[in-house]
């Protein structure tokens, strides 16, 4: 086995045991990402002089018998849209091309006391609001698995980069599935949290009741084990929540007898792709021959979820961007008359077609005559999709299906209808809407080659299920083929 | 039911956006608009009476601490990300004629 062909936790136990250098693992990523990152354009910034600083110091401060954690030493790449003092922090927006926090995300510091190694920034949908990573203005990240394919979005450059070996894993954030999904289309796994697990200080807003942070990994156990890190209770997050049940690696058992497992039927009907339907029903059936008890049953109110979260978010995004004024940080344009044609014309500049579209719906959405009907409709909404949550986990542990009606997309096809492309997160979205856990993992490959997501999704604080219940899965699936994708 | 965007309130949202769309644009931004709220009137379907509106689906509560400085002096780091600076301040067009 070489490096590279290790989980995070691997890696880390062979740096332990002296058998590599946390140095050795920052250069094979290096070396990963200058052979490939020209084809798939997973990263906006690779800092490869800090990512060395900083192995070395991990690596002696490991020698010294300083840090044990299971993840020192090992390397990580971050999403582009949580700051990282001193480095380059660009939310994939020209609006923020020459930005440098002068200060650090509290996830991302969680992994830093931890000993992991960063090294870089990955592309994502400007602003997080996308599917396929072709919203970046630092140009398209392409699937590994087939390059003439998108790798998901909005974390597509850093589920990219884990199928890609361009890291070990990668944090993500999930507002609609932005996690989920770009696991499922690499595959890898992909975990969005219960609301208020991850801290979101540091991590640049887009829609802040629904925003979280969360792993992207080869495996589950590495997923529950970035998460017992990344996961605390943070006083600069208000919405942080205090959870004592964060130790997830006490749950990697490979035993589901007694699980209560719900397969929603409003998941399998019109729209999902006959493959898919196929990978993720088997997995069903995989998880029900170890004993788990699986029942089909009626979610309700799916097909709200989607008008539900666009009203929400771009409201909350048309306020969160408001920051973005070319007066503290970013971009400015040249030429302007006064103060607020400068506000104006820098905006209009600086950002691009899909988050204008957003801010203009969210500004509408929130004005005055308007509010009622439409946002405030949409809360209540989303109180009955919650309410239809509760049900459903009254009678289940887990509720299980696909993570998205379809495989990867072609690169160029989506952005030409929006509301198109906004059908894709149907059964991602709802679970941000209720603050839920839920997580991506690879359950098959359809005729393309290109991998198929199983979603499990639990009730609030229910994770050690889901990661019980993926570990499972995943003992009895075996090995996940990686991505073929030598390159020339 | 087919929501028909104005120029006049594309004009309006944009003053509230804070943004200022080319011709191509707003007309682009009045056909999406336009069919975004087709679609989220969908949710006039559902019968929400007596539903209150959910912003956090945990209790949210305000968080408060003491008034205390724990952050250092960062100013030079922060003002080294302005567009435009002088005397240690931001840079701003003449806000008053």
């Amino acid at each position: 086995m070489t490096i590279t062909d290790m989980t995070a936790l691997q890696l880390a136990e062979a740096i332990r045991a002296g058998r590599t250098t946390a140095v050795e693992a920052a250069e094979a990523m290096l070396a990963n990402i200058e052979a490939k990152d020209k084809k798939y354009n997973c990263y906006v910034t690779v800092d490869a002089e800090g990512a060395l600083t900083q192995a070395r110091e991990v690596q002696a401060r490991i020698e010294a018998g300083e840090l044990d954690g299971a993840l020192a030493g090992v390397p990580v790449a971050i999403k582009d849209n949580m700051c990282t003092a001193g480095l380059l922090t660009t939310c994939s927006s020209k609006i923020l091309y020459n930005f440098v926090p002068t200060y650090t995300a509290e996830a991302v510091r969680n992994l830093q006391r931890a000993g992991a190694v960063i090294l870089g920034k990955t592309n994502m949908d400007e602003f997080a609001m996308g599917s396929t990573t072709e919203t970046s203005a630092y140009g398209a990240t392409r699937n590994p698995r087939n390059p003439e394919h998108v790798p998901g979005g909005s974390s597509g450059g850093s589920a990219a980069a884990v199928a890609a070996e361009e890291c070990f894993f990668a944090l993500g954030s999930d507002t609609g599935g932005s996690i989920r999904q770009p696991a499922a289309y690499c595959g890898t796994v992909g975990m969005k949290p219960t609301y208020g697990t991850v801290s979101r200080y540091g991590l640049i807003a887009y829609g802040s009741s629904l925003d979280q942070i969360g792993p992207l990994t080869k495996d589950v156990a590495d997923c529950a084990a970035v998460l017992e890190i990344i996961a605390s209770h943070d006083a600069k997050d208000s919405t942080s929540i205090e959870r004592q049940d964060t130790d997830f690696t006490s749950v990697l058992t490979d035993d589901v007898r007694g699980m209560r497992i719900g397969v929603p039927n409003d998941y399998f009907g019109d729209g999902l792709d006959g493959e898919v339907k196929e990978a993720v029903l088997a997995a069903a059936k995989t998880l029900e021959e170890k004993g788990a008890v699986v029942e089909r049953f009626d979610l309700s109110l799916v097909e709200y979820a989607i008008p539900t979260y666009y009203t929400i978010a771009a409201a909350e995004a048309s306020s969160n961007l408001e920051r973005f004024d070319g007066i503290k940080y970013g971009y400015r344009t040249g030429e302007y008359e006064g103060l607020h044609n400068m506000y104006r014309k820098s905006r209009s500049e600086g950002f691009g077609a899909e988050v204008k579209r957003r801010i203009m719906l969210g500004s509408f959405v929130l004005s005055s005559g308007y509010y009622d009907a439409y946002y405030l409709k949409a809360l209540r909404v989303k109180a009955l999709i919650k309410r239809a949550f509760d049900d459903a986990f009254a009678r289940y542990d887990v509720i299980l299906g696909p993570v998205a009606p379809t495989t990867a997309p072609r690169l160029g096809e989506s952005l030409a209808d929006p509301i198109k492309m906004y059908l894709g997160d149907i059964y991602t979205i709802a679970v941000n809407l209720a603050g839920l856990p839920a997580i991506s993992l690879p359950c098959g490959m359809d005729g393309n080659g290109l991998p198929i997501g199983l979603q499990l999704i639990g009730d609030c604080f229910q994770e050690k299920k889901l990661i019980q219940t993926a570990y499972t899965y995943e003992k009895a699936r075996g090995a996940f083929p990686a991505a073929a994708g030598e390159v020339e | 039911m087919a929501n028909i965007i104005s120029d006049e309130t594309i004009e309006y949202v944009g003053i509230l956006a804070k943004l200022e769309l080319s011709d191509e644009e707003k007309e682009q931004a009045k056909a999406d608009m336009g069919r975004m709220l087709d679609y989220i009137d969908k949710l006039g379907e559902l019968d929400t009476e007596g539903v209150e509106p959910m912003s956090h689906v945990f209790p949210a509560h305000n968080v408060f601490r003491e008034d205390v400085v724990t952050n250092g002096d960062t100013r030079e780091e922060l003002l080294a990300n302005a567009p435009e600076q002088k005397d240690g301040m931001f840079m701003v067009p003449k806000t008053f004629a």
